[in-house]
């Protein structure tokens, strides 16, 4: 069966589909986050030199993860926007924006109250800490930049701009700790490799990152919803909606 | 198309920005180039590369044994790269995971006498999470291995 991809890059139909697909993403995200968060923290062993302080792993590292899985994703969204002048991913990267911002906030703040107990200190200013502070002010930017200008098909192309420059720093991020000497541990992720030894942990973990992701993908899909009929409000299709009539 | 002087006006505000912008990253990376590095490792400190007459971090392992407590909070320990090992005198709150054989950061001042004097102590874990079973295991593990 063939399907028709390029049908649902009109806002009319995508207006559609995502409200079918949202309620599924975070009913489902809501069951894996009582899953994960139930065995991250009850389940789950202490760690070995770290005792009980480590457990905001499993929130601090998908959070992490997906700062900057949505801001590529928000990055290549704005690309497409600009280099085939769709209007739809322009909105997906509109939307993405706040969450990747929300994600990146909790990153930091998590590694903060981690950091305490652990290192001895709240924030220091290695490599690691400043690159994720800086795409902390490239989301900021990206949404104040939109928001400053009154066209939104000209506040489209200025943010896509300042997103594509932006995605530079997501690579800087991620090698950082192997760049140079940072107080931040090296990557616990790596191709091949993955130093979590305990099966529960990273149960926990893998359940937490999804339950992000899709938690992520429903608030994304509502919010892109509520861009599409702002935008699209002039429109005939829009007007013909059940839930604008009634 | 025309250029009505609002869109001008925008136009130039974007150029603007990206203009500024890439001065302040290229600007900020020439500044970062060398200190871009939280700390130096003894190697270097012995090597004369670590700044001279002003604060710095140096950053290792504490060295096993190395760990000689004086009266009240004051503390001697040895910070290695296992080339180097770097003498450092502390007064104050270690963190609770500063331990022998770990990582560890500390922020000071060198004197003429090649000692350390650290103002900070962090300590660095690294990013392997296992239960203490396991990290017992592997312990007993490595030391049959090295009594072989």
């Amino acid at each position: 069966m063939a399907i028709n991809w390029f049908k649902y890059s009109a806002p009319s139909t995508f207006y559609g589909l995502a409200g079918k697909i949202a309620p599924w993403c975070a009913g489902i995200s809501a069951v894996l986050f009582a899953a994960g968060l139930y065995i991250g923290l009850v389940v789950a062993p202490t760690d070995a030199t770290q005792g009980e302080s480590y457990r905001i792993f499993f929130i601090h590292v998908p959070t992490a993860i997906l700062s900057m899985f949505l801001y590529l994703v928000m990055a290549g969204y704005a690309a497409i926007g600009l280099i085939f002048n769709t209007r739809l991913s322009a909105m997906m990267a509109t939307a993405l924006a706040p969450t990747g911002a929300l994600f990146t906030f909790i990153a930091l703040w998590t590694g903060a109250l981690w950091g305490k107990p652990t290192w001895g200190t709240w924030w220091v200013w290695d490599a690691r800490l400043t690159s994720e502070l800086i795409l902390l002010f490239l989301y900021i930017g990206f949404m104040a930049l939109h928001s400053s200008i009154d066209d939104p098909r000209r506040a489209d192309r200025a943010a896509a701009l300042l997103a594509i420059v932006g995605s530079v720093n997501v690579p800087i991020i991620y090698y950082s700790v192997r760049w140079w000497n940072s107080l931040h541990q090296g990557p616990t992720f790596e191709v091949g490799r993955v130093a979590v030894y305990d099966d529960t942990m990273r149960q926990a973990f893998l359940l937490m990152l999804f339950a992000c992701w899709l938690y992520a993908a429903a608030v994304v899909l509502w919010r892109v919803r509520s861009i599409i009929l702002e935008r699209e409000r002039s429109t005939q299709w829009v007007a013909e909606l059940k839930e604008i009539r009634a | 198309m025309n250029m009505t002087p609002r869109r001008k006006k925008t136009l130039y505000i974007i150029l603007g920005g990206l203009a500024v912008m890439g001065v302040a990253v290229g600007l900020v990376l020439f500044a970062l180039k060398d200190n871009v590095s939280l700390y130096f490792t003894p190697t270097q400190v012995f090597n004369k590369e670590a700044p001279e007459g002003r604060n710095f971090r140096i950053g290792g392992l504490v060295e096993e044994e190395s760990i000689k407590r004086e009266d009240g909070l004051k503390v001697h320990f040895s910070v290695t790269d296992r080339a180097r090992s770097m003498p450092v005198v502390y007064e104050g709150i270690l963190p609770d995971l500063f331990k022998e054989g770990k990582g560890v950061v500390v922020q000071g001042k060198l004197d003429a006498d090649g000692l350390f004097h650290a103002d900070e102590v962090l300590a660095k874990h690294d990013e392997n999470y296992m239960p203490p079973e396991a990290q017992d295991a592997l312990k007993k593990a490595q030391q049959a291995e090295a009594a072989k």
